[in-house]
């Protein structure tokens, strides 16, 4: 099996050789992985900048989540780690746990205390979703209208979403099963509390999948983020999701006559993880930077540039105003009372068995 | 045989070999020389020969290897697969205890490496739900056996002392600076707890850096220990630890006992679920063949191959697909392209200039923005639909969709590929002598004949380089079908990226990823075979 191992390292290095030169980090040095635009320049504001003029750290950016855990994967298999700290969505983060490429983190210990004397793990409460994941932001993915096209009763809930008749026109909806399949079934009749157990049957599936083909044809499917908002300000869609933070930006600093639909509004968490199999003194710097960037000062301070929620619950009363156009940021919050009255709460464990397996008859259902 | 080896042995008859001039036989002498043009010739291509090696023939390899490896398994759970061996699952029972025993003390072993959690995600690819059973039971598998360990301990406490048990297990002579070491023997004398409490100390030594001799044993180590002594008469000639044995023995007759079958369904039920054995099972050797099987929308069980339900098929759909629209975008690139390509040749060197410059200039850009502006065009409320309604052509509430679909992959793609098809195209056409035409005319042939019987067939090998360049170019694009294609217009390429960077099933990435290899393979030999590759030109 020695050449089997050979094998698959030299693969796994081709496939990393682009990042292998950025070998030999020094502790004083470190590669940060992110989502880039308006989502990295807000941390770089409120946790970079800050901490490499407290320790005078060189922090190097790099743009990768999006393919986050195969890239690390690749690393792991040629055990060339180049990465110190990454930013990763909730359930990928459960997946690196899984495959032992991120390093379990105990939170008490490591992680900073809340303000209000919290302990780390009673701040974060139910994010900490999987033993190595540090949750940053709650953000959700939620639904845009464009509010010149939609008459004169504009949408209160996401089932306008499958409402033909009343809202007629092209819908965006992302390209997997993930939050449609549950919100197919909520406006089908089923109770919040049994969306998933219906959904484990093949009786479920197959509601769900009958009522998506009620508006299939009028459905754009996107798979990035970025989709919705140009779809939306094009006229192209008269409603459609994406993530809270791009709705935010398209009404707030683009002016477009759009509104957001927060009804049945799912969370979902962004979080750092680190790597498993860094040196020690990299491992070092990298929960001492984790440890700085998910206080409760510095999580309040992301909303100042983004409008998602702060992880921490003792972040929230320290939300302020936006840098840049001053307007209160709180109510643009997923998080805020007044847009969380109906939410939903996204199933990881159970995403995560079902993924696999609801991925491949979601894709054989899109191609019929 | 040639002519020339004819004369050869001829000669050799009559006369002996030939011999050069220092009185070698010229045959060797020739060799000789030629051996050294080849292998200057060799080492001048040797660096991309070794490149070539490592960035393209062994990557290839490693990926047809991955779509049949299939180690985990066995690497992860050895023990389990082994007794798992004698289980029919025709039966319909969960197997006996047996397998539940190996099961702990391969889990316990996996949770401490940190690999039972990848051994569900592996087989989770194969049978939903799996990926949570081995997450849940790695939490409480460390329980297991914590009735028989508390029960040692009241019997006699030497049994929580690290010490004792190194003791009993451990090497003769050990000093505490060597490494811990089993002794031999113990293995005859406690066939089930020597090897659990061996695994113990070196799956300990080797995660945290642990000693054994300062580390209580795991339960279930104690559960190992149990079982044996339950059957100690069996191993009377026993060496090493045999005073322990008959002094244990006779007192755990006692003991209260547990079903672990009924503790792992305490766990979680799935684990008295047959099917759960049952994939386990099939996926236990070490090479499978199941992602190539998933790859054609067919599936691995026990009676062989199956079908897999109707509404999971999507691959041979999406090879078909990637297939004829390629064949699409080929095809529309020679009809847009010969024009081009023949004005490029025929017209005025200055203009044809700047025409160059016009082909090349979108050649030159980023794939990305040429994508995106396609976008731009195509969508329903984008520049060509108002056109087509301004004109009138479409109604307003009406509007043609262009994007997000087939139409979209095939009008995006074809102008992406376009250059490769003109480029050839006008290399051949160059040569074309314009007097062959002319010839053809004074001779009497309208001008379609002229073209049709004198030019094209001379520009077919132009055409041949263009469609084969195109052709396979389009079969493995991935960007513009995953930006424009929308759910109809997606090649099998997005679903082998979607495992490779999202779903990690990289079995069956590269599963696909060979089949689209040999099918590209296959379209270059019936090439071959119906346009000949010698008559395929990429140059003048």
């Amino acid at each position: 099996m020695k050449l089997t191992k050979t094998l698959m390292a030299t693969t796994a290095l081709s496939m990393t050789s682009v990042t292998a030169f950025a070998d030999g980090h020094m502790a004083s040095e470190m590669t940060i992985v992110s989502w880039g635009g308006a989502y990295s320049a807000s941390q770089q504001a409120a946790y970079h900048d800050p901490y490499a003029e407290m320790t005078g750290v060189t922090i190097i950016n790099d743009e990768s989540s999006a393919e986050a855990v195969a890239k690390l994967r690749a690393m792991n298999e040629a055990g060339n780690v180049t990465w110190d700290v990454v930013d990763v969505v909730a359930s990928d983060a459960i997946r690196l746990c899984d495959e032992g490429l991120a390093l379990e983190i105990d939170a008490d210990e490591q992680l900073a205390p809340g303000d209000d004397g919290s302990t780390a793990s009673e701040d974060f409460g139910d994010l900490l979703v999987s033993d190595c994941f540090i949750p940053q932001i709650v953000y959700s993915t939620t639904a845009g209208y464009r509010t010149d096209l939609v008459g004169d009763t504009p949408p209160t809930s996401i089932c306008a979403m499958f409402d033909l008749e009343a809202y007629p026109g092209m819908r965006s909806l992302e390209r997997r099963p993930i939050n449609n399949m549950e919100w197919a079934l909520l406006c089908d009749g089923v109770a919040k509390e049994d969306v998933y157990d219906v959904l484990e049957t093949d009786e479920g599936q197959a509601q769900a999948f009958a009522k998506l083909d009620t508006i299939k044809d009028n459905v754009v499917w996107w798979s990035a983020g970025a989709d919705t908002p140009q779809l939306l300000a094009d006229g192209e869609v008269v409603m459609g999701t994406t993530y809270n933070g791009r709705l935010f930006a398209l009404i707030e600093e683009q002016k477009q006559p759009v509104a957001m639909l927060w009804d049945a509004q799912v969370f979902d968490l962004d979080g750092w993880i680190i790597p498993a199999g860094l040196s020690p003194e990299r491992e070092a710097r990298a929960l001492d930077y984790v440890r700085f960037a998910t206080d409760t000062q510095r999580l309040a301070d992301q909303a100042k540039y983004i409008s998602y929620g702060p992880a921490r619950a003792s972040s929230a009363p320290l939300v302020g105003q936006h840098a840049t156009l001053g307007i209160d940021m709180a109510q643009h919050m997923p998080t805020d009372p007044e847009n969380a009255k109906n939410t939903f709460l996204y199933n990881y464990e159970w995403w995560a068995d079902y993924r696999d397996d609801l991925d491949a008859k979601f894709q054989a259902w899109l191609a019929q | 045989m040639s002519p020339c080896n004819t004369g050869d042995n001829i000669m050799t008859d009559a006369t002996g070999p030939m011999m050069a001039a220092d009185g070698r036989p010229l045959k060797a002498s020739l060799n000789r020389a030629l051996r050294r043009q080849k292998l200057r010739a060799l080492a001048l291509i040797a660096p991309l020969l070794v490149f070539i090696m490592f960035t393209f023939i062994i990557p290839i390899g490693q990926m047809l290897f991955r779509s049949v490896e299939n180690q985990i398994v066995s690497d992860v759970l050895p023990t389990t697969v082994a007794a798992l061996e004698n289980w029919d699952a025709e039966t319909g029972q969960a197997p006996d205890e047996d397998v539940f025993y190996a099961l702990t003390q391969d889990l316990m072993v996996a949770v401490e490496k940190k690999q039972h959690t990848r051994l569900g995600s592996r087989l989770n690819y194969e049978m939903t739900g799996i990926s949570s059973l081995f997450r849940k039971s790695g939490r409480s598998v460390d329980d297991i056996g914590e009735v028989y360990a508390d029960q040692f301990i009241d019997l006699d406490p030497r049994w929580g002392e690290a010490e004792f048990w190194a003791d009993l297990m451990g090497a003769e002579g050990l000093t505490p600076d060597m490494p811990f070491e089993m002794h031999p023997d113990v293995f005859t004398t406690f066939a089930r707890a020597a090897p659990a409490y061996a695994a113990f100390a070196a799956t300990i030594a080797s995660e945290d850096g642990d000693d054994p001799r300062e580390e209580e044993p795991w339960n279930s180590v104690y559960l190992a220990l149990y079982e044996d002594l339950k059957e100690a008469p069996k191993f009377t000639n026993a060496p090493k630890g045999i005073e322990i044995m008959s002094e244990f023995a006779p007192q755990v007759v006692d003991f209260e006992t547990i079903d672990l079958a009924a503790e792992f369904a305490d766990i979680d039920e799935d684990w008295v679920d047959p099917a759960v054995w049952q994939t386990i099972q099939t996926y236990a050797p070490e090479f499978t063949n199941g992602y190539f099987l998933n790859s054609i929308d067919r599936q691995k069980t026990p009676d062989g191959a199956e079908w897999r339900p109707e509404d999971e098929q999507i691959y041979l759909k999406l090879f078909w697909r990637t297939m004829l629209m390629s064949l699409a975008i080929t095809g529309s690139c020679i009809l847009l392209g010969y024009p081009v390509a023949w004005l490029l040749a025929n017209l005025p060197m200055r203009t044809a200039n700047v025409l160059m410059i016009l082909v090349l200039l979108p050649f030159w850009t980023s794939l990305l923005v040429r994508t995106s502006a396609w976008k731009v065009l195509l969508q329903q409320q984008g520049v060509i639909n108002d056109l087509l309604v301004w004109i009138g052509i479409v109604a307003d509430d009406n509007r043609l969709a262009l994007i997000n679909n087939a139409t979209g992959t095939v009008i995006a793609m074809t102008h992406i590929l376009l250059p490769f098809m003109i480029l050839p195209l006008y290399s051949v056409m160059k040569t074309i002598p314009p007097a062959y035409l002319r010839a053809a005319k004074s001779l009497g042939a309208t001008n379609w004949t002229a073209f049709w019987r004198v030019y094209f067939p001379q520009s077919v090998p132009g055409i041949g380089a263009g469609s084969i360049l195109v052709f396979i170019l389009a079969i493995g694009y991935y960007i513009t079908p995953e930006i424009v294609g929308g759910t109809k217009g997606v090649f099998i390429s997005n679903r082998i990226a979607y495992h490779i960077s999202s779903s990690l099933n990289w079995g069956l990435a590269a599963a696909l990823g060979t089949i689209l290899l040999a099918l590209v393979l296959v379209f270059y030999w019936l090439y071959d075979r119906i346009v000949g590759i010698d008559n395929v030109k990429l140059g003048g």
